[in-house]
């Protein structure tokens, strides 16, 4: 296909904006899928990307208008996958950026417009649901115009879901997105920008061509880690896999790879001919590297081997998600796990109680920590826990959030995060209405439950994105937990010195209320080092038996017994104190607790 | 076969119903007195191959049996097998002086009266008929009439019950000298009126009660009582002029784990590994027995491991020495040396005659005796 009359682009949007929707209609008015075969969200085929209405894996179609061939190339639209936005809008030219039209810029449209600036592409904004009754196409015309830098009028109106202006979407993706650039002659490169695992033909790379041709039964090789393969077979999607004889430069496809782990092929990879190399690899391959981590582990302690097999299996098509197995005196065998953000945890935790059937306790999750140790060396640490008592510098990650709020809200925004650390950066009126607010925060102080907050201190109005900015050197503090004087692992926190008290305070309080009163009085501390910061007691209970026991009650009796008996083996012994497991919870909902 | 040495009569007739009762009864109904007692004499009859010819013990709870009709309740009387110990319940406002003669001269020699508390107020709110003096009046009519053993039921954590409230029914009831003391914690159990209304108030006090078990024990045991039962106190035998074992002799077998047979609506029967409990429905037990066939039962198979674990359950509620060598594959052994330690339990070797060991739970490990023995079973 010549380059001239290929196109490019991808879609981005917030959640719930009509991404999805608005890629069906294109599907259908472009005739690449019948009607017949048209359900709701075709390119979302997992089951939860479907119930949640996200879009978790990338995936690419191809399409024809008007004797163009255009390559729409589905993106994730949650930050927590900022790497995997930015790797597909690398494989395009240009991007439909999508603003409902009753709800205006979201924080998220934010984010992902700045990522598609960064990557030069061309923006064609369009605003969406203007059926609405509640609809404010000028509005939100206005907003999205002042965002991209654009005139009003460039915006383009549509309803995805009746198809009013869709083809004018297409239109407008042909005249205004440049043909991709690349030489069909030189030695083939092309970029993986993504990846998934199919049980039968292993790991398939989608990929976009930037040079040169690939075709199927040819050695190929991935030029950052040096994975080398046969291509079992080349093609498209059109919405399903197709073959074809090349995919040519500008083209976008998939690669067969027959690889069986898919670790091997990493995203941001450039593939090569093996015959005739390419010398350069192209720009922008990094390692993704977790900032998020929890321990995971099966309620049942016989269902251990069950959850390693199914972080194997989810591993085979989530290069991002970390585990390691981790013992905890309190919890038993698990595994410390380690994702990309809260919502890649969230996926993870669900896939595994759902897909794989397994009963869970998931620990408070905790930021990676870069410490310097005492012998000059650096270290990362993943789990409270493992925080060496005695340090030199301890440097956590920092994020940079975008939160967009009407403007009577900004007060309780800004105190919510000066309350959490943050450091201003800046403030800008998108709308007369709408603010939108630039501040640095510590990744740690938004993993627990700072959208939780952030929404109830706005009404729900809040929207919130961020991305990592680095790590920063902190003043923070190991808090220890002893049950009964045995520390406790699972409890350990990470805080900042100032915070350390009252969180230490909060988690003694909690404890208190969730460990049941035992055959003697147990102390609960909180310690930073040999320092008690916080104790309680759970008081001794004095008196715990049925006053009635004759011949008609025995058998009500006995089966009160074997409740009794069943809630003990929920325990888990600390010691010589038995402690249900939602205790090791508690941190998790400290900051409730504390307000009370 | 052992024959079953041990009957429950249950007699359901009740003037009301109490807010807190669980029992099995029957409110109104006078006319069917004669046709029930009819129809536990033809269960008797039914199951008479189950008794031993003489039995150790016989006990008629309720309900209210001394509500039944007089002339029923002699007719009841008189038809049921001798046996050393012969128990009615009684609740205070229906002892005479003539019933009182009544029931000894039917072979009773030992009444249980339910006191539960001599506040006024207090007995209010557990819808209770009789006032205070009724409980004394009852009680000397008993003395008169000649019994030996009368027993009185306390409850204790009856909301509106503060501590000095406790210590003057203790006093109360010690002054009238009975030779044993039933001490029940007010229950709200599920289902009851009484739940409904107080059991809020009852769940935000329960910390409190704690104390309350403690006091009671400490009080009776000071008074010459032998903590005998989790709930159940005696005149200790040194106490008594007489040197009698003035404990519930009926009531230990069930916590030895003896057989026993129930007769009568809602009665439970355990008899060589099955337990079996007759319908509550009145109705449908005397249509059966009109024709002389067994009224509709629930029957429970009891695996030896269930006899074992209700042995462990059970035998723990008594001050006398489980011996380990019956319940041995039932414990954990972990667990005890961990209550060993903690003081709650001890092992000691049993008479000389035997080999092998005993349990018992310390003074302490008794107060914390369920929480103990799910420990002991896990």
């Amino acid at each position: 296909m010549d380059l001239e009359r290929i196109r490019n682009f991808s879609i981005i949007a917030h959640i719930d904006h009509g991404k999805s929707t608005l890629a069906d209609r294109i599907l259908e008015l472009t005739k690449t899928v019948s009607g017949r075969e048209m359900r709701a969200q075709v390119l979302d085929t997992m089951e939860l990307e479907r119930e949640r209405g996200i879009t978790i894996k990338a995936q690419a179609v191809r399409v024809n208008w008007q004797g163009y061939e255009l390559n729409l190339i589905d993106t994730p639209g949650h930050v927590d996958f900022t790497y995997e936005v930015s790797r597909s809008l690398q494989a395009c030219e240009g991007a439909v950026l999508v603003v409902d039209a009753a709800q205006g810029v979201e924080a998220q449209t934010v984010a992902n417009a700045y990522l598609a600036i960064e990557n030069n592409l061309e923006i064609v904004p369009v605003v969406n649901k203007i059926d609405l009754p509640q609809a404010d196409p000028d509005g939100a015309a206005a907003e999205l115009a002042e965002l991209v830098g654009g005139k009003p009028e460039d915006v383009l109106r549509i309803s995805a879901k009746t198809g009013k202006g869709v083809a004018e979407v297409l239109d407008a993706i042909v005249e205004r997105v440049t043909a991709p650039s690349g030489d069909p002659g030189a030695p083939a490169r092309a970029l993986v920008f993504d990846s998934s695992y199919d049980q039968y033909r292993g790991v398939v790379a989608f990929v976009r061509v930037v040079d040169g041709a690939f075709a199927g039964r040819e050695p190929l090789r991935a030029m950052a880690q040096g994975t080398r393969f046969e291509a079992e077979e080349v093609g498209f999607f059109s919405p399903t896999m197709k073959a074809a004889e090349t995919l040519g430069a500008g083209e976008v496809g998939y690669v067969i790879t027959g690889l069986k782990d898919v670790s091997r092929l990493r995203v941001g990879d450039t593939l090569t001919s093996e015959q005739r190399p390419a010398t350069e690899p192209l720009p922008g391959y990094k390692d993704v590297k977790p900032m998020v981590f929890a321990g995971l582990f099966p309620t049942d302690s016989d269902e251990y081997p069950d959850l390693r097999d199914a972080l194997e299996r989810l591993k085979l098509n989530d290069a991002a998600l970390f585990y390691e197995p981790e013992t905890s005196q309190a919890l038993g065998f698990g595994f410390r796990c380690g994702f990309l953000g809260l919502l890649h945890m969230e996926i993870v935790r669900e896939r595994l109680e759902r897909e794989f059937d397994l009963d869970l306790l998931v620990t408070a999750p905790n930021v990676a920590y870069r410490v310097l140790e005492r012998n000059g060396e650096w270290l990362e640490v993943h789990n409270p826990a493992e925080m060496p008592r005695e340090l030199d510098a301890v440097e956590e990650p920092y994020v940079r959030a975008s939160i967009i709020v009407p403007k009577d809200y900004v007060g309780p925004v800004m105190e919510l995060n000066n309350d959490r650390r943050g450091r201003f950066d800046h403030m800008e009126y998108l709308s007369p209405e709408r603010v939108l607010l630039s501040y640095e925060l510590p990744l740690a102080e938004i993993v627990l439950d700072y959208y939780d907050q952030l929404k109830s201190r706005t009404r729900g109005y809040a929207s919130f994105d961020y991305d990592i900015a680095g790590f920063r050197e902190g003043e923070l503090a190991r808090v220890d937990v002893l049950i009964a004087d045995e520390p406790v692992d699972a409890l350990s926190m990470i805080v900042h010195r100032d915070a350390a008290y009252a969180r230490g305070r909060a988690l003694v309080e909690r404890l208190k209320e969730e460990i049941p009163r035992q055959y003697f009085d147990v102390p609960v501390q909180a310690a930073i080092g040999s320092r008690v910061i916080a104790r309680e007691t759970v008081k001794a209970k004095r008196k715990d038996v049925l006053a009635k026991c004759y011949g008609g009650d025995i058998t009500r009796k006995r089966k009160l017994l074997e409740k009794q008996k069943a809630g003990k083996r929920r325990m888990k012994q600390v010691g010589a104190v038995e402690v249900p497991q939602e205790a090791f919870l508690a941190v998790l909902n400290l900051n409730d607790g504390s307000k009370k | 076969m052992d024959p079953v040495r041990h009957l429950y009569v249950h007699l359901p007739f009740c003037a009301h119903r109490c807010g807190y009762c669980d029992f099995v009864t029957v409110v109104g109904r006078r006319g069917q007195h004669a046709a029930y007692v009819d129809g536990l004499l033809a269960e008797l009859e039914l199951e008479r191959e189950l008794l031993a010819p003489e039995l150790e013990t016989v006990f008629l709870g309720g309900g209210t049996p001394t509500f039944t009709d007089p002339g029923e309740l002699e007719r009841l009387l008189a038809a049921l097998p001798p046996a050393a110990e012969v128990t009615v319940e009684a609740n205070p406002e229906t002892v005479t002086a003539a019933l009182a003669t009544l029931l000894r001269r039917n072979g009773v020699n030992r009444v249980s009266l339910g006191a539960q508390t001599f506040q006024p107020e207090l007995l209010r709110v557990l819808d209770r008929v009789a006032g205070p003096d009724d409980v004394r009046c009852a009680f000397y009519h008993l003395r008169d009439a000649g019994f030996d053993n009368i027993s009185l039921d306390l409850i204790y954590g009856i909301p509106g019950q503060g501590p000095s409230e406790l210590e003057g029914d203790i006093e109360e009831a010690l002054a009238l000298r009975p030779e044993h003391l039933s001490c029940y914690e007010l229950e709200a159990k599920p289902g009851t009126r009484f739940a409904h209304v107080h059991g809020e108030e009852l769940r935000r006090q329960a910390e409190a009660m704690e104390g309350y078990f403690e006091s009671v024990v400490e009080t009776l045991v000071g008074a010459g009582y032998r903590w005998y039962e989790t709930a159940n106190f005696c005149r200790a035998a040194e106490a008594d002029t007489r040197g009698r074992d003035l404990r519930s002799r009926h009531n230990l077998a069930y916590w030895r784990g003896r057989d026993y047979l129930g007769l009568g609506i809602g009665a439970v029967s355990t008899v060589r590994g099955r337990r079996w409990r007759t319908s509550p429905r009145l109705g449908p037990y005397l249509a059966a027995l009109s024709v002389g066939r067994r009224p509709v039962r629930e029957v429970e198979p009891l695996a030896d491991s269930i006899r074992r674990e209700e042995r462990v359950m059970l035998g723990l509620r008594l001050d006398e020495p489980l011996p380990v060598a019956t319940i041995a594959p039932s414990l954990n052994p972990e667990k005890l040396a961990r209550l060993q330690g903690l003081g709650l339990a001890e092992l000691t070797p049993l008479e000389p005659e035997h080999a092998g060991e005993a349990l018992t739970l310390t003074h302490r490990g008794r107060l914390l005796g369920d929480a103990v023995t799910a420990d002991l079973l896990a």
